[in-house]
């Protein structure tokens, strides 16, 4: 569905992303790790051309993304950033519905649509009145899920989905998020920085450092088979202390 | 007492050419594209067509002077209106050549050394020379508004003076002058030498303090006006200048000269208004006005219906208190609302196309900026020339003075909005004036509002000076009160404004709740 070749990106005199080849699996989870300015949040803002690669295409179902069809791909892919992004003068409900009222759909498909996705991630019915400023941080972030899940798109892209969140609601929200991911089967392409989150949702964890990949591959083959000295210097540094408690003892 | 010309818009005078050009009243649309746009936005049109605008300056002897013409025009069947107060000299003469106005009083003196200076124009050929600029003159009405030597009757009954040249017989005479005739050219230093007074207490001192010194006997003699309402109310008696050194400021009327051909009835009757009023008249005219606070137009209805076999006696509609407030009520909120409304229309797009055309940015910043630093009584009277007198040029420059709060607030309210946002409309996938219409405009709607607010405060504070080219509103009161040093009249009009800006404040506090969304008001 997407398709990354020879994209790259500089900001000035800085390289934020180097010449980099990516294809995410259709309907499995990618997703993007490493430390802070490694390029992992370009390369997802490279993918729903938010940003536009100095070199390289982008390509959609296909097509290359240019600015004649950015729009139009854009209904196709749901974004999600941290604390949802939500637009503070709408409500939950209106946030959800914005694009979809935008593109004319009626009163009943939208309550309809809107109804099915709040079962879907989740969120009490009557919580869709309130404004974004009178919902948890959680609930905020199932709002902006169901935004980006409304017009039903081919792919999900999140940038740090719990990066906000306090530990308890972060877990519950983790466990709500694979199973969705399961349950619709989409291509979902999703950055963070916390490895256990990367071992949880990948289906494949694509490692960067300073603009580069440095491994890509199931989260057992980053840990058996390390492609270089960092690769286990980054897992290493992320390890839980119950692991190291866990190994001690056993 | 002829107009201290302080407000006097230098920015007025003009070099010939271009008073020929605003001579004719169709060469206005010569001007920029913005100003005749903006003209038509407004809706001008000033004068009716077949009504016979009178102007007059802002000091009392020019409005008795306005008054008397519009009574007496109407009462012979002219339908006339009286435009007030409109400013110095040069402003009602350049409202004259424009048409704006049909006629006003001036002074042979006041056309010889200031609209006609420098042309070296002799008393007789005034007629001729005034009909190169379509203007013409009624002979004088009667009396000389000059520079005049005083002292109270009594004294100078006692001592046998009649002249000022019977000052010479009593060298031990205390003088005291104003300053402004101690340093004038014309003034004592010229006075004294053409009449070889011998007198040594000579001192500069304030007018109002030379009367009280006169009333007390400190001093015996200043100088004043020859129509001045002190004269009558100190009882003064006007030296005869026997040797003729002060200048002539006879009171005449001047009128546009197609005024003969559009209403000869109007002309003609002007013409029976020469040699009707002595120095004698004007004075008690004067008097009244200023120290006895009746109003202009009942004291001009009085000495028509006095002096004039009229057929019917001139009736004064006395405004109340409340009539007047609302009319000025009235002018005022137009003024402010026309304004305003304009504004917002241009300065929101403006605010809107800086922030997404950075090529723009600074233009559209700078160019409002400028305006701003314009004082605002420059901007006005900028706009005379242009747009003439009366609410329309007023109109435009409280426009252009209100675009740059709206402007600023609609830059930075859409400049502010947290990037995050922004980059989460974008990837909905909606277009630029989707995007703009349906979430920067609402999140910048709070900062947008107030810069609408601070630019309405702003309007109606300054809208008070739009009296001073004819627009009315609270500044008329504000005007005459001042002229007249009243402070009840003062307050008539800065207290409502002051009113006013109160209750535009509240407003806007309401209008927030309408335009901004609930969302932004609620606390997390």
């Amino acid at each position: 569905m997407l398709d990354l070749q020879g994209v790259s990106k500089h900001y000035g005199s800085t390289t934020a992303l180097h010449p980099t080849d990516l294809t995410p699996a259709s309907g499995k989870t990618t997703v993007l790790i490493g430390p802070s300015g490694c390029g992992k949040s370009t390369l997802l803002r490279l993918m729903i051309g938010l940003i536009r690669p100095d070199a390289g295409t982008v390509r959609f179902d296909g097509t290359a993304l240019g600015a004649e069809n950015v729009r139009a791909v854009r209904q196709r892919m749901g974004y999600v950033i941290q604390e949802g992004g939500l637009f503070p003068h709408l409500t939950a409900r209106d946030n959800v519905t914005l694009m979809a009222r935008h593109l004319g759909w009626d009163r009943a498909r939208l309550d309809a649509r809107v109804a099915e996705l709040a079962a879907l991630v989740q969120l009490p019915e009557e919580r869709l009145a309130q404004y974004p400023v009178q919902l948890s941080g959680g609930q905020r972030q199932r709002v902006g899920l169901m935004r980006a899940l409304v017009l039903d798109p081919d792919v999900l892209l999140l940038d740090e989905p719990l990066g906000a969140l306090d530990p308890m609601i972060r877990s519950d929200l983790q466990a709500d998020l694979r199973a969705i991911f399961r349950k619709l089967q989409k291509t979902v392409v999703l950055v963070t920085h916390d490895m256990g989150e990367a071992g949880y949702f990948g289906d494949v964890i694509v490692l960067l450092r300073a603009g580069r990949i440095v491994q890509q591959g199931a989260l057992h083959d980053l840990v058996r088979t390390p492609a270089e000295p960092f690769v286990e210097a980054f897992i290493n540094a992320q390890r839980n202390p119950l692991d190291a408690l866990g190994r001690q003892e056993g | 007492m002829r107009i201290p010309d302080e407000t006097n818009p230098k920015l007025l005078r003009q070099s010939p050419s271009a008073r020929v050009k605003i001579q004719n009243p169709k060469s206005k649309t010569s001007n920029t594209i913005l100003v005749f746009l903006l003209a038509l936005l407004f809706g001008a049109g000033t004068a009716q067509a077949q009504e016979i605008t009178v102007g007059s300056k802002k000091f009392t002897e020019g409005v008795i002077l306005g008054e008397i013409a519009t009574h007496w025009l109407e009462s012979n069947g002219v339908e006339a209106v009286h435009r007030a107060e409109l400013g110095g000299t040069q402003f009602l003469w350049q409202a004259l050549l424009s048409g704006d106005i049909d006629l006003y009083a001036d002074y042979t003196g006041t056309l010889l050394e200031e609209i006609l200076a420098g042309q070296n124009v002799s008393p007789d050929d005034l007629p001729e020379v005034l009909a190169t600029y379509g203007v013409r003159m009624t002979a004088p009405l009667g009396f000389n508004d000059t520079y005049a030597i005083g002292m109270k009757e009594e004294r100078a009954e006692a001592l046998g003076i009649r002249s000022i040249s019977d000052l010479r017989d009593h060298p031990d005479l205390r003088f005291g002058f104003s300053n402004e005739f101690m340093d004038r050219a014309d003034g004592w230093p010229s006075l004294r030498v053409a009449y070889t007074l011998p007198q040594s207490f000579v001192r500069g001192m304030d007018n109002d303090l030379a009367y009280q010194g006169l009333e007390t006997g400190t001093i015996d003699v200043t100088d004043l006006y020859s129509t001045a309402a002190e004269i009558a109310a100190y009882g003064l008696r006007v030296l005869d200048d026997d040797l003729v050194h002060f200048p002539e400021y006879q009171a005449l009327y001047l009128y546009r000269s197609d005024l003969v051909e559009r209403a000869p009835e109007a002309a003609a009757l002007l013409q029976r208004l020469e040699g009707t009023i002595t120095e004698a008249m004007m004075t008690a005219m004067n008097a009244r006005a200023v120290l006895d606070k009746v109003p202009e137009t009942r004291v001009a209805a009085d000495f028509l219906n006095e002096h004039f076999d009229l057929a019917q006696a001139v009736t004064v509609q006395e405004e109340t208190f409340w009539s007047r407030l609302w009319k000025h009520t009235k002018e005022h909120l137009l003024l402010v609302i026309v304004s305003l409304l304009a504004a917002i229309l241009v300065a929101i797009p403006l605010g809107v196309v800086a922030v997404k055309v950075a090529s723009t940015e600074q233009i559209i910043l700078g160019t409002v900026g400028v305006i701003y630093t314009i004082p605002s009584l420059a901007l006005l009277v900028f706009m005379i020339p242009l747009m003439g007198i009366g609410g329309p040029p007023a109109m435009v420059a409280l426009f252009l003075y209100s675009l740059l709060p709206i402007v600023r607030n609609t830059h930075a309210g859409l400049h502010d909005i947290p990037g995050p946002l922004l980059e989460s409309a974008e990837a909905l996938g909606l277009p630029p004036m989707a995007k703009l219409r349906q979430i920067e405009l609402p999140l910048a709607a709070r900062s947008i509002l107030a810069g609408i607010q601070t630019s309405a405060v702003i309007n109606v504070g300054t809208a008070t000076l739009g009296a001073l080219i004819g627009a009315g509103g609270y500044g008329q009161p504000i005007l005459t009160g001042i002229r007249l040093n009243d402070t009840g009249l003062i307050l008539q009009g800065a207290v409502p404004a002051a009113v006013l800006a109160l209750v535009v404040q509240a407003l806007f506090g309401l209008a927030e709740r309408v335009f901004v969304a609930k969302g932004l008001r609620l606390k997390g």
